[in-house]
């Protein structure tokens, strides 16, 4: 049993903009039946060049038909320059995460994405553009696809790689490649990821202080606002930051589980291990109203 | 409506005779069966009794009986331990739709240099016997067929089987685990060397199986340490799964007629049900030779597990062969080696039946599944609404 989160599961039950729109200004279709999972996705744009009208169809598991109802939710209103931007990572992020083993689902929602858009492109003449050439021939997996989701997703294993875009998950023949593409990516991969984890040895307190905003504004905020909630920094105490949850957070039951396992676990591991946080009562706003799911 | 359960070929309900049968060993009749005092020779005793109560339902002797954490385990030791018997024998014979317990064994021997010869199925998953007569030979170390499928339910001739194992000289095991409990063994009237059983597919506790070894077969020991199991697989018995498991085994010689008759007819009658209101759909398995509790049913044009996740939603309890994981191609490896298109093979659900179920559940289910299927067809891109 998979362990999926109540977005992912809403959104399987309750999927949003099924179905297919007449005369679409672009149409994009990845995967295949022998796959196991597909997605047909097509757009209207209105007078603005906005996503006016998104549709979707899918064949697959519940995180593939939720991370399509997801991405249709995400572009809409967007401009195609806007749209063309969305990773498979904030698809994932919007459903609260997906278990590692079905993180392809969201990549099969941008690469249909991005199938749509070079639709529209080029007037209905691409209806499918392959760049690259293909490694995985089970699953028929670029390597340009492989590379993408390294760097998209800082990966540094054949494994994740696997989980990500299905490669090297059929006979196994392509994971030798695979882990040439992870080495020759390495460099790139690891400083993205020093950009994420800094953590010098020792910080003096406006460092200190300036780490902690920047966390809270990368790390932490992001994911309380796919559950409409928020935080702010009101101290720093020594290695005690006091914070406010905000919004939908503010009122939420599992608040305290959030502040432990979320905004102390991320301070803890980007900023110092000796960083407590507390909560502080007095600034919960006023006018905020709890809602129900 | 509370949990409708219809996944007993992964695991089943501990019958309450069985745990009544149970509870006395662990924290009143606890002692060593080993043990020269009589307390715990008493618990020596009880063991002594689910022995018989497993050899009367195989028709076997209590000196061929082992008891085993399991049906892996027991599958395990049977490949592994008679190698050693014929160590010039180079070549492995089993079925392309076995249980990973054989299938992963047999992978490692490859890698061991063993030859593996993988006899395949028709489209309705029955066994080829001309292929297999082909393959056998004086180079095979030891045949390994299942007595049915868990997949698809379908029976296997093992009995056909055996006998020309043993016109070669070829020691046969069959991993009988969905077989033990639903159809009557007889190890009396054929030539099965070697049969593994799991406690838990027939209403006993987990964590307890049986390998029978027929007298005469030479098997090296797998656990080693003391007497127990006559040394073959030594360790403190688990008592109170032994004696659980021998309950079970009472059990099912009990319950066989009625799980060939009335828990037979409400699977019918549940397949019927859907094929009759579900279109495009289609049973997977020969449907004259096959267990009487199973039936495993493709829908076309949609996945296995957001078809069992909308059933869960209803606490309809059944399985898929279908695993969407990245690390998987194919559907499954039993419905793939049937040659069942993508189209049908991603699709299938298996429902498996035990006496614990009711008319009710089956009405219920039949009642429910349309819905379903049609709500997942309507998102699905391979079907024109």
């Amino acid at each position: 049993m998979w362990e999926y989160t109540d977005k992912v599961f809403d959104h399987f039950v309750n999927p949003r903009n099924v179905g297919e729109i007449e005369n679409p200004d672009g149409v994009g279709e990845v995967g295949s039946l022998a796959c196991g999972d597909a997605l047909k996705l097509m757009f209207k744009l209105d007078e603005k060049g906005r996503l006016a009208d998104v549709k979707f169809k899918t064949f697959g598991c519940a995180s593939a038909i939720a991370s399509s109802s997801a991405l249709t939710e995400i572009i809409k209103g967007m401009t195609i320059e806007e749209a063309e931007k969305v990773t498979n990572k904030e698809i994932a992020d919007y459903l609260g995460g997906l278990p590692e083993q079905k993180m392809h689902c969201s990549v099969m929602g941008r690469e249909a994405l991005e199938a749509a858009i070079e639709n529209y492109r080029t007037h209905g003449k691409v209806v499918k553009k392959i760049e690259g050439n293909v490694l995985c021939t089970c699953f028929g997996v670029t390597d340009k696809e492989i590379e993408r989701v390294i760097l998209d997703n800082n990966l540094t294993t054949v494994e994740e790689v696997t989980n990500y875009c299905k490669a090297g998950g059929g006979c196994g023949g392509c994971k030798g490649q695979i882990e040439k593409i992870i080495e020759r990516l390495k460099p790139e991969v690891s400083k993205s990821q020093k950009k994420e984890i800094k953590r010098p040895s020792k910080l003096t307190n406006i460092q200190k202080i300036q780490l902690i905003q920047q966390t809270i504004t990368e790390q932490i905020r992001p994911s309380l606002r796919t559950h409409g909630g928020d935080i702010e920094l009101i101290d720093v105490v020594g290695d005690k930051a006091i914070v406010a949850f905000r919004g939908m957070c503010a009122h939420c039951k599992t608040a305290e589980f959030t502040m432990k396992e979320v905004v102390e676990a991320r301070l803890k591991e980007f900023v110092s291990e000796s960083i407590t946080v507390e909560e502080d009562n007095d600034s919960v706003s006023p006018d905020h109203k709890h809602q129900d799911f | 409506m509370n949990t409708v359960y219809m996944d007993n070929n992964a695991t089943t309900k501990t019958d309450p005779q069985v745990r009544e049968e149970m509870l006395p060993y662990f924290c009143d009749l606890y002692g060593n069966p080993s043990s020269m005092h009589s307390f715990g020779g008493q618990v020596g005793q009880k063991i002594n009794q689910a022995r018989e109560s497993v050899t009367n339902l195989l028709k076997c002797k209590s000196s061929e009986i082992i008891f085993t954490s399991g049906g892996t385990e027991s599958d395990n030791a049977a490949i592994m331990g008679t190698l050693s018997s014929y160590p010039q024998r180079r070549k492995i014979i089993t079925s392309r739709v076995e249980h990973p317990a054989v299938l992963t064994t047999c992978k490692e021997l490859e890698n061991r240099g063993y030859t593996i010869a993988e006899i395949p199925v028709d489209r309705d998953g029955r066994f080829d016997m001309d292929i297999f007569a082909h393959e056998l030979d004086d180079n095979t170390a030891i045949v390994s067929i299942m007595w049915a499928n868990n997949e698809t339910g379908v029976i296997f001739p093992v009995e056909q089987i055996a006998k020309m194992c043993k016109q070669k000289n070829v020691p046969f095991h069959t991993d009988a685990v969905q077989a033990v409990g639903k159809i009557p063994v007889n190890l009396e009237k054929n030539n099965i060397d070697m049969l593994s059983i799991s406690g838990h597919k027939f209403h006993g506790p987990k964590g307890i199986g049986v390998l029978y070894v027929r007298k005469g077969t030479r098997l090296s020991p797998f656990i080693l340490g003391g007497h127990q199991e006559h040394g073959r697989r030594a360790g403190t018995e688990n008592t109170a799964s032994i004696v659980g498991l021998g309950k079970a085994c009472e059990l099912a010689e009990k319950y066989m007629h009625e799980e060939n008759t009335r828990v037979k007819a409400m699977r019918d009658r549940l397949e019927k049900g859907i094929l009759k209101s579900c279109p495009d759909c289609m049973v997977n398995g020969c449907t004259d030779s096959r267990l009487p509790n199973t039936t495993n049913i493709s829908f076309e044009y949609i996945e296995g597990e957001a078809i069992l996740l909308m059933m869960d939603r209803f606490k309809i309890c059944a399985s898929s062969g279908s695993a969407c994981t990245s690390g998987s191609l194919e559907p499954s490896h039993v419905l793939r080696a049937m040659g069942i298109p993508f189209t049908a093979a991603h699709g299938s659900i298996r429902f498996s039946l035990s006496r614990y179920n009711t008319e009710e559940e089956v009405d219920f289910i039949i009642d429910k599944m349309p819905p379903i299927i049609k709500r997942l067809r309507e998102l699905s891109p391979f079907i024109k609404v």
